[in-house]
């Protein structure tokens, strides 16, 4: 009865909402349609829950309990709050482009001087392009998910970024998520990147907040393309206030001869759950995910990954690293699916969670579903707490407690933070681990 | 390659005609009325000469049972079941006391002998003792063991009650316990699996007829192996049976089961329940080697096997051990699970499952860590071939106070042909820093190299991929008994046989 309700409350709520995010986004019927039909597929489950089994270890209804309502259009307040905020967000040696309370803000962005063979606009200007190839592909992620559904149905902005075959991108580009709303609200937002044929290109997302911003809910997703024989480096800081929820949902194909290499870490919001599908579309392709979750307190944060081996001959690794202090709780499910052609498939997952409290909690699901014979999968998981002896060495060696710990801890960590190929953001990477710890002691 | 198609022809051949259980016994057998109701429920009660707490319970599991829905998350795929177009319950006609061998039903003598159970062995399933033959070669020394033979719906005899009742171990039919020791029962029945656990379960709660109860008093290490043996026989009937095994404090116990069918073009439903207690310092062992019918190499016909199994290590020290080795069933769902409530309690799981045809097994189990110190061990092989699906469902879970807690799995798929699919759903939960968790997956096919390797050491290829399996499985192999084990390696070289070309 009360889920019904609650249900309902939430749906007369977004129907406000979806009119007030359908003046924001100005686009023709077609995309309206698209809108309409993913409110309704959202609708039919509302926020989902334990009983759905993709969400057994991260139920909305509890964490989250209702959409915040949609945030206004950035204001000059706002986006002096914002611009305060880059000062410590930006990476230096990077392209900037920002969105502010899911809107698109050219003044904070550097978009001038573009390389040649890189196009970047915003959401808005993409679909007001009329382009039908390019809305198809903005919406072809999955609504039967109900929060991508959601987010298809609110989202306000975000950035196209696409890349011409033959372009090699040397300075890595840099989207930076920021809340800085006075009052409590959500955000959706939905970028792309388009990577055409021997491209290479390295895109960092951030999500940080600004100070004196209320609670907020950042409900974010991207569509990467790439193309035969390019690479995609992607790394993704997720360092939203200790308030905050972050529901991340991302589709990723490969062509052939593709490279795919993902790197995630979790250290802010309340609530946070990543949820991709990497999808397998050209022979030879190699994916490399790799993840961090660095939780204190009473955070939740979920990696959920679909790895789709469609097309013989390709390999995917992934690495995943929990690190659960108090009583936050850190989900990783994990789903490698080998269909029937694609022999000679070579997939490995593996994940470990320490827990350093006795009220902190590792969930790990990683799932295997095989349907050719001639390939090479595993996976792995473990779960349990530092180990005794090695801190015993470490501590006869006259280093304090508390220290020995951060070196293990860090060592733990280092192997997922090791593959990032850009040394700049692997120092970064790096160096927020380090605070995670500094803090901690 | 052209060997893996091949393999997979061969496979196919083989897997129809190698079902050696698949004849029918004519016997004549009494019916309850086909569908179920209320009717139904009592009418098996009163068949059983029930007390009528007894029929409370499971009318009120009946009850329950309406409200509720199939479960459809377990990857398998089948027609809706008619539950109103079945027997759920179907007995042999009662026959006089049997005091000689000569005086076996022929027909009953027949099926035994055709389930490859020796002549010495019929003897003592049908209730008599046969004196030992004068000029007869002595028989290889074996270790006694105590039958239950379950005939569809009853229990047709058990063995071995007299010299069990020595020392004090009850065995016998769970319906023969419910009216001579109705205190353990109420006691321990549904304690471990509640009537509303599942829908098949509390199916089971409301119409099961037959099944095993054991006791096992403080302190006492049961003197033989006890064993049940399940057989199909009857068309249109469902078998339901229920278990119940109790282990006192500083008992011992280890409990086979083995089960088979005829081959038929329908689908039979058997949804048992089996309970284990363990007490303080007890130790259950309990042993499967399931062969129902798997239908014929269209999918056609076969047992659906709804099983829910579930150990309770309820005292300090006490141990759960399941070993199943499943090659039969058209369809197989079941998770025997351990509740590790007890400090320093251990639950063991090994299995193999062989999948062939277009068998469906989704099998796995739960290891649920509750006390200080319980530590479990998993080890899992599926082995797919022709166009069967083979799933290991499994989890593993620690509650915040189960400090200490250690858990081991190891699930690996062997895929045989390209038409067939391996799968692994582990659930690993960890509620607490104490607790240790490591798991490990692997899917292969045979190695190319590891083959060419016996072979060239002057191995057949037959000789070689036995070998691979025989390693493969070696693990599980090794904690069934003696008797077992070897029944298990003959099985194992059925599914397999002929599968490279």
């Amino acid at each position: 009865m009360n889920v019904a309700l609650a249900k309902t409350d939430t749906g007369s709520a977004l129907e406000a909402a979806l009119a007030a995010a359908r003046e924001r986004l100005p686009a023709g019927g077609k995309v309206a349609d698209i809108r309409r039909q993913a409110l309704d597929a959202y609708e039919r489950t509302g926020l989902p829950h334990r009983r759905i089994e993709d969400w057994k270890y991260t139920d909305l209804r509890v964490l989250m309990r209702e959409v915040l309502p949609l945030a206004a259009a950035p204001d000059a307040a706002v986006l002096k709050r914002a611009e305060a905020a880059l000062k410590t967000a930006a990476i230096e040696g990077t392209r900037r482009l920002v969105l502010v309370d899911g809107a698109f803000a050219p003044g904070l962005s550097e978009t001038n001087g573009l390389e040649k063979g890189v196009s970047i606009r915003s959401l808005r200007e993409a679909l007001d392009g009329g382009d039908g190839a390019l809305q198809a592909q903005l919406f072809s992620l999955d609504t039967s998910n109900p929060m991508v559904a959601l987010n298809s149905a609110m989202l306000t902005d975000g950035v196209v970024i696409e890349i011409a075959d033959g372009t090699v991108l040397s300075r890595p580009l840099h989207v930076v998520h920021i809340a800085a709303g006075a009052a409590a609200s959500s955000m959706f937002t939905r970028s792309l990147l388009r990577l055409g044929k021997n491209a290479s290109a390295t895109l960092v997302e951030s999500y940080v907040a600004a100070d004196g911003t209320r609670t907020y809910q950042a409900h974010d997703s991207l569509v990467i393309a790439i193309g035969d024989h390019s690479r995609l480096d992607h790394v993704r800081l997720v360092e939203d206030a200790a308030d905050a929820v972050n529901i991340s949902s991302s589709a990723v194909t490969l062509g052939a001869h593709a490279h795919f290499n993902i790197f995630g870490m979790a250290s802010g919001a309340a609530v946070s759950r990543y949820q991709a599908t990497i999808a397998f579309a050209g022979e030879g392709s190699r994916v490399e995910t790799n993840g961090v979750n660095l939780l204190r307190g009473r955070q939740h944060a979920d990696t959920t990954l679909l790895m789709d081996h469609a097309v013989p001959n390709c390999a995917s690794r992934e690495v995943f690293r929990a690190v659960i202090d108090d009583s936050a709780h850190s989900v990783f499910q994990g789903r490698i699916i080998v269909r029937p052609d694609a022999q000679k498939t070579d997939a490995k997952m593996m994940t470990r969670a320490l827990l350093l409290s006795d009220d902190a909690e590792a969930d790990n699901k990683p799932e295997l579903e095989i349907f050719a014979d001639d390939v090479t999968c595993g996976h792995g998981a473990t779960s349990g707490a530092l180990d005794e002896s090695l801190l015993f060495y470490l501590r006869a060696r006259g280093l304090p407690e508390k220290d020995a710990q951060a070196l293990l801890i860090q060592a733990f960590v280092g192997e997922a933070i090791e593959s990032i190929a850009n040394d700049a953001l692997r120092d970064l990477a790096e160096a927020t681990a380090g605070r995670w710890l500094r803090a901690r002691a | 390659m052209p060997a893996v198609q091949e393999t997979v022809d061969r496979v196919r051949r083989i897997d129809v005609d190698q079902y050696r259980y698949g004849f029918e016994t004519v016997i004549e057998s009494e019916k309850a009325p086909k569908g179920l109701s209320e009717d139904t429920v009592r009418f098996i009660s009163a068949k059983k000469n029930e007390p009528a707490w007894m029929l409370e319970w499971r009318l009120e599991a009946y009850r329950r049972w309406l409200t509720m829905t199939e479960p459809t998350w377990a990857r398998v795929d089948y027609p809706r079941i008619d539950y109103q177009d079945l027997y759920y319950y179907s007995a042999p006609k009662p026959k006089k006391q049997l005091s000689s061998i000569d005086e076996i039903d022929p027909e009953i003598l027949k099926t035994y002998e055709k389930l490859g159970i020796p002549l010495r062995e019929v003897a003592v399933l049908e209730g008599v003792v046969k004196p030992q033959a004068e000029g007869e070669e002595a028989a290889p020394a074996r270790s006694k063991i105590a039958v239950d033979a379950v005939f569809d719906s009853v229990s047709v005899a058990t063995t071995f009650k007299e010299e069990l009742k020595k020392a004090g171990v009850i065995f016998m039919p769970i319906s023969e316990a419910i009216r001579e020791h109705p205190e353990l029962v109420q006691k321990y029945l549904g304690s471990v699996v509640p009537t509303s656990d599942n829908y098949f379960a509390t199916l089971n709660s409301a119409v099961f007829s037959d099944g095993s109860f054991v006791y096992v008093p403080p302190g006492v290490r049961c003197p033989m192996e006890l064993s049940t043996y399940f057989r199909i026989n009857e068309r249109n009937t469902g078998q339901f049976e229920r278990t119940l095994i109790i282990a006192d404090k500083g008992s011992y116990v280890s409990y086979l089961e083995g089960c088979t069918a005829p081959q038929r073009d329908e689908n039979q439903l058997h949804a048992a329940v089996v309970e284990l207690v363990a007490h303080d310092d007890a130790e259950i062992k309990y042993s499967t080697v399931q062969n129902w019918y798997p239908g014929n190499s269209e999918g056609v016909g076969g047992i659906y096997n709804f099983v829910t199994k579930r150990g309770d290590c309820r005292g300090v020290n006490s141990k759960i051990s399941w070993t199943q080795v499943e090659t039969g069933s058209a369809i197989t769902w079941k998770y025997p699970s351990c509740i590790l409530r007890g400090d320093n309690s251990r639950g063991e799981f090994y299995s193999i499952a062989i999948s062939n045809g277009y068998q469906q097994v989704d099998s796995g189990t739960k290891m649920i860590h509750l006390g200080k110190n319980t530590t479990s061990r998993i080890i899992s092989k599926g082995i797919a071939a022709g166009k069967s699906q083979n799933t290991y469902r499994g989890l593993v879970t620690a509650h915040r106070k189960a400090t200490g807690a250690r858990n081991y799995t190891a699930c690996d798929s062997l895929l045989i042909g390209d038409k067939c699919g391996a799968h692994t759903v582990p659930y690993v939960e960890a509620k607490n820093s104490s607790a240790t968790f490591e798991h490990e997956a692997t899917t292969s096919k045979i190695s190319e190299d590891v083959l060419f390797y016996c072979i060239q050491r002057g191995l057949s290829q037959e000789e070689a991929v036995g070998l691979v399996v025989n390693g493969f499985v070696k693990d599980v192999l090794q904690q069934l008994p003696m008797e077992f084990a070897v029944e298990a390696q003959k099985l194992i070289s059925i599914s397999l046989e002929g599968s490279v070309g």
